[in-house]
């Protein structure tokens, strides 16, 4: 089974509403709550397969009702409690906030520059050697979970399980989300740009030549 | 070292709570005044800088936005060598124009040609290719895009008023790892004669992910 943010393919949404370019954020609350989450990125305590896993664990009920940032602020409280940095009395404003033994690594405006423009590359060397190549047909996991935590962090959405495709390119050797988002390791292995038909996902294709990739990470694929 | 993953008990489990007992729920409900707790708090641990919020607001608000892309596109309209370079190698290539860093750590481009049209989403979060497009529009997060575009991609472009050909394959990349995408859309005709920037102002925001075509000059 999978979570509430894995939602590509679902039936029931409605209409796509297209918006200006020059609208970058709809309340005076949202960049900052952008810029809260980047903020506390850099302290260091967790990285970002953490940081997407734990909006993941959102309740359902959470996760439909939270507007975009919502989400990002409930991820960043609930990381911060979770790796000591606050604690829930001073999250809940019960108690008088402590000063942090972290402060040697909280951002300054004149680090911001240097820090958004390094990023956080994910591609790493690896002791595990590419056995597939572009051409070469793969097929995916059958069920989209975490093969190492039950109910933890993985990237391959449920509506390509099981899926037969073939291998467009390969990536390079990238961390692999379901350890990194656990604190178990980086855990590097090779990761593709995999093609599957439209007619393999859906039972009801609109065009026999469309197509959708997915990057998969190769402990995700079979040989078919 | 070795760094694969440890197996059996010593696997740290999620942490699943009723929405009750997630510490966010300890925040106020209105979201803006949640924002402001949060902020405060850190700000009076340490944690927090505001002049850096600031810093981070006005990078995304004002600097980086989708005239970076634009510029990139102009230039492969017009360069057949820049072009074979940026699909070849679009990372270093767009890293040399400036635009490298925080979600365009590793960047491929696709070109769109009358056989294939590309469209890039990502179903399970919003990944998207900041240094070169900025912050993700809201249609871009939304529920909507995200469940149907894999599905049924031409109904959603004829939301956004495209139509392609029976001809066209459509093409949908789910940006499931850290590679980021860009679309590289069709030159419109009639833009034959045109310089970089003049091309520029033809390269929209949508149709570099592939949700609309570049203007007609």
């Amino acid at each position: 089974m999978t979570r509430v943010h894995d939602m590509g393919g679902r039936f029931g949404d409605g209409a796509v509403t297209p918006e200006a370019e020059d609208v970058v954020f709809h309340a005076d609350w949202h960049p900052r709550a952008l810029a809260l989450t980047l903020a506390t990125g850099a302290l260091g305590k967790w990285n970002i397969d953490v940081s997407r896993h734990t909006r993941e664990c959102l309740g359902p009920a959470d996760y439909a009702r939270f507007s975009y940032y919502e989400k990002w602020i409930a991820g960043v409280a609930d990381m911060l409690v979770a790796r000591g940095v606050v604690s829930r009395e001073e999250l809940a404003g019960t108690a008088d906030p402590t000063p942090s033994p972290l402060t040697e690594k909280t951002l300054k405006a004149p680090q911001v520059a240097g820090v958004l423009a390094r990023g956080g590359p994910a591609d790493r060397t690896s002791n595990i050697a590419a056995i597939f190549a572009p051409g070469d047909a793969v097929v995916t996991r059958k069920q989209p979970e975490n093969t190492i935590v039950p109910g933890g962090h993985t990237r391959l959405p449920a509506y390509a399980a099981g899926a037969r495709g073939r291998v467009l390119r390969l990536h390079g050797t990238h961390v692999l989300p379901d350890s990194n988002a656990h604190d178990l390791g980086e855990a590097p292995e090779p990761l593709y740009a995999v093609a599957f038909p439209a007619s393999e996902l859906w039972a009801h294709p609109e065009h026999p030549r469309d197509e959708v990739v997915l990057d998969l990470w190769q402990s995700y694929l079979e040989i078919p | 070292m070795d760094s694969r993953p440890r197996l059996g008990h010593s696997a740290p489990m999620p942490h699943d709570h009723s929405d009750h007992d997630h510490p966010h729920a300890l925040l106020p409900p209105e979201p803006a005044l949640r924002v402001k707790a949060l902020e405060t708090l850190l700000t009076r641990k340490g944690l927090i800088d505001p002049a850096a919020l600031d810093e981070i607001i006005d990078t995304y608000e004002n600097r980086i936005g989708p005239r970076n892309g634009a510029e990139v596109v102009a230039r492969a309209w017009s360069d057949p060598d820049f072009r074979a370079a940026l699909l070849k190698d679009a990372t270093a290539v767009v890293a040399e124009m400036g635009f490298f860093g925080r979600q365009g750590e590793h960047v491929v481009a696709v070109e769109n040609t009358d056989a294939m049209h590309n469209i890039v989403v990502c179903t399970l979060c919003s990944c998207y290719p900041w240094p070169l497009l900025g912050i993700p529009p809201g249609w871009y997060k939304s529920d909507a895009y995200r469940a149907r575009v894999v599905r049924e991609p031409r109904k959603v472009l004829a939301e956004f008023g495209v139509e392609l050909s029976a001809e066209t394959a459509v093409r949908v990349w789910d940006s499931t790892a850290e590679v980021r995408y860009l679309v590289i859309p069709q030159r419109p005709a009639g833009s034959e004669g045109l310089d970089v920037a003049a091309l520029a102002d033809l390269v929209t925001r949508d149709s570099m992910i592939g949700t609309g075509l570049a203007k007609a000059p």
